[in-house]
């Protein structure tokens, strides 16, 4: 018989990671099994983390961690497909500590994290994974792994997206191509001095800009470009279900992206390093799996926890704080010594007193509204096209910008249908 | 001007590839589609559409899981790689 772990965690990502660190300090006898070679090895997304949660766990976080750079600007711009309008906020608030959030490689960032878990007292065993669930009637017992049995009181599966284990212990079903969207990234070096000067950025300071516009297809998603140290974290976030739809691999998107006036400037001269892909469940609270069972809990990515509005889609500042609210679920189990979802149940009651169901919540009307194609590229054109008119001198009488926009809107959309539309991005967000 | 090509992207990539596949395609299943949604939905291009059938390469996977979810015929029986196998991203 092997050692009983208090609580084994399936997946190293910033959950498994927050919740193997809390559930360590707290003297609990703790396993990490990660399937990659090492933590962070299978682990990608676009590229900032914003909010306090890690702050809980290391006040001085951005001293200690391999951040890239802090997030100083936020840009968002509409592009068509030769002109763009675009919006930057600036704040000297978000430059100084405790900042608002940064840049961040997951490969270099997933591994510190395990290594902090690690130096709590956790065992992180990298290259080892969770194949199956072990079973004590209808209770979770603990996992098989590498050939042999680990039981653990309490099992919590922070094992992403594509979580198999929930699916086992038939807590979820297959999630729907509707409910996800495919993230692809590629990782381009540029010369830290060359970022700063095309991005207009001090040292140390970084920028997350996210587009819309007509190069998804009327896709429903966006893309991104997060700065680095010395690279460029550039990709698109697109509706699953509808990439097969529309018969259009996502990598299309990026490469029409990529070649878009404003952006091939600001990428030119780059090297590519990496390519990577990763989903996104995006459904949120609506769609929520089961987050316990008698001996196991789900968080992070797993439990689909993110959230999506269209100005903010951030994972795995949820997936901290629910990898650390089911860590306290498991300290308050253990002094009952009682793991059954009775006693588990407090689990879904830590995650409601924190931002995350709370969140989730209040924009749980946003994924509908995101799956509107009029953002993506009605709005994008009326914006850009009304800009042009606006700014355009062709030497004839020039007009109020009231009959401008009457003749901008004019064949793309109707006045009710953009009444109906504010009304609905009002209630949503 | 970096790379437009998936092949060329994926190119840069570090992998430990197994020799065992750990994507398995139910040929008799498989065969009888017409839609091809793996072939839109892979992001490593490894299903691709030849003379009205999809063929398939694992080497290239970058474990999303696109495949899976978007095959509504349940032809593929997907896992991820052996542990320590399949892609290795060192910048993620």
């Amino acid at each position: 018989m092997n050692q009983k772990f208090d609580a084994i965690i399936v997946g190293a990502g910033p959950a498994g990671c927050a919740c193997g660190l809390t559930l360590a300090k707290a003297g609990m006898e703790t396993l990490i099994v990660e399937r990659g070679k090492f933590a962070g090895a299978k682990n990608m997304w676009g590229g900032a983390f914003y909010g306090p949660s890690l702050y809980d766990l290391f006040p001085d976080f951005w001293n200690e961690a391999p951040v890239e750079r802090y997030i100083g600007q936020h840009k968002y711009s509409l592009l068509t497909e030769n002109a763009s309008f675009s919006f930057n906020f600036s704040s000297k608030k978000f430059g100084t500590p405790p900042y608002n959030g940064f840049s961040v490689l997951r490969s270099k960032f997933d591994r510190w994290f395990a290594s902090q878990a690690e130096q709590a007292g956790a065992v992180v065993a990298a290259g080892l994974e969770a194949e199956d669930l072990l079973w004590d009637g209808n209770t979770v017992a603990g996992i098989k792994a590498g050939g042999d049995d680990l039981p653990a009181n309490v099992v919590v599966s922070c094992d992403g997206v594509n979580s198999l284990l929930p699916e086992k212990a038939g807590l979820r079903k297959k999630i729907s191509a509707r409910d996800v969207k495919q993230g692809i990234k590629e990782v381009l070096q540029l010369p830290r001095q060359l970022i700063e000067q095309r991005f207009n950025l001090r040292e140390e300071e970084g920028v997350a800009w996210e587009f819309i516009g007509t190069f998804s297809r009327g896709i429903p998603g966006g893309a991104f470009i997060y700065t680095n140290k010395d690279s460029l974290s550039v990709g698109v976030v697109v509706q699953l279900s509808e990439l097969v739809k529309k018969e259009v691999p996502a990598n299309d998107l990026l490469e029409d992206f990529k070649r878009h006036p404003l952006v091939e400037n600001l990428l030119s001269g780059s090297q590519i390093v990496e390519y990577s892909a990763h989903l996104v469940p995006v459904r949120g609270k609506s769609k929520l799996p089961a987050l316990y069972t008698d001996g196991m809990l789900v968080a992070g990515d797993a439990a689909g926890l993110t959230l999506a509005t269209g100005l903010i889609l951030e994972g795995a500042n949820f997936a901290v704080a629910s990898g650390i609210a089911a860590a306290k679920a498991v300290i308050r189990a253990k002094r009952t010594g009682d793991f059954s979802k009775k006693s588990l149940s407090c689990y879904p009651e830590l995650l409601k007193e924190s931002f995350v169901l709370k969140d989730l919540e209040t924009f749980r009307r946003a994924p509908g509204l995101l799956e509107n194609p009029r953002l993506y590229s009605q709005y994008p054109e009326l914006v850009c096209e009304l800009a042009e008119r606006i700014f355009s001198n062709d030497g004839k009488k020039r007009k109020k910008i009231g009959e401008i926009f009457r003749n901008s809107r004019r064949g793309k959309i109707s006045l009710r249908q953009m009444i109906r539309d504010i009304f609905q991005i009002k209630r949503s967000l | 001007m970096t790379p437009s090509s998936i092949e060329d992207k994926l190119a840069v990539n570090k992998y430990d590839i197994d020799k065992d596949r750990h994507i398995l395609i139910k040929e008799e299943i498989c065969r009888k589609c017409e839609g091809f949604p793996c072939a839109y939905a892979c992001p490593a291009d490894c299903f691709k559409i030849r003379e009205g059938h999809v063929t398939f390469s694992y080497e290239g996977c970058l474990e999303c899981g696109s495949c899976r979810i978007v095959c509504d015929k349940e032809a593929i029986e997907w896992t991820f790689p052996r542990a320590g196998f399949g892609i290795c991203y060192l910048y993620g």
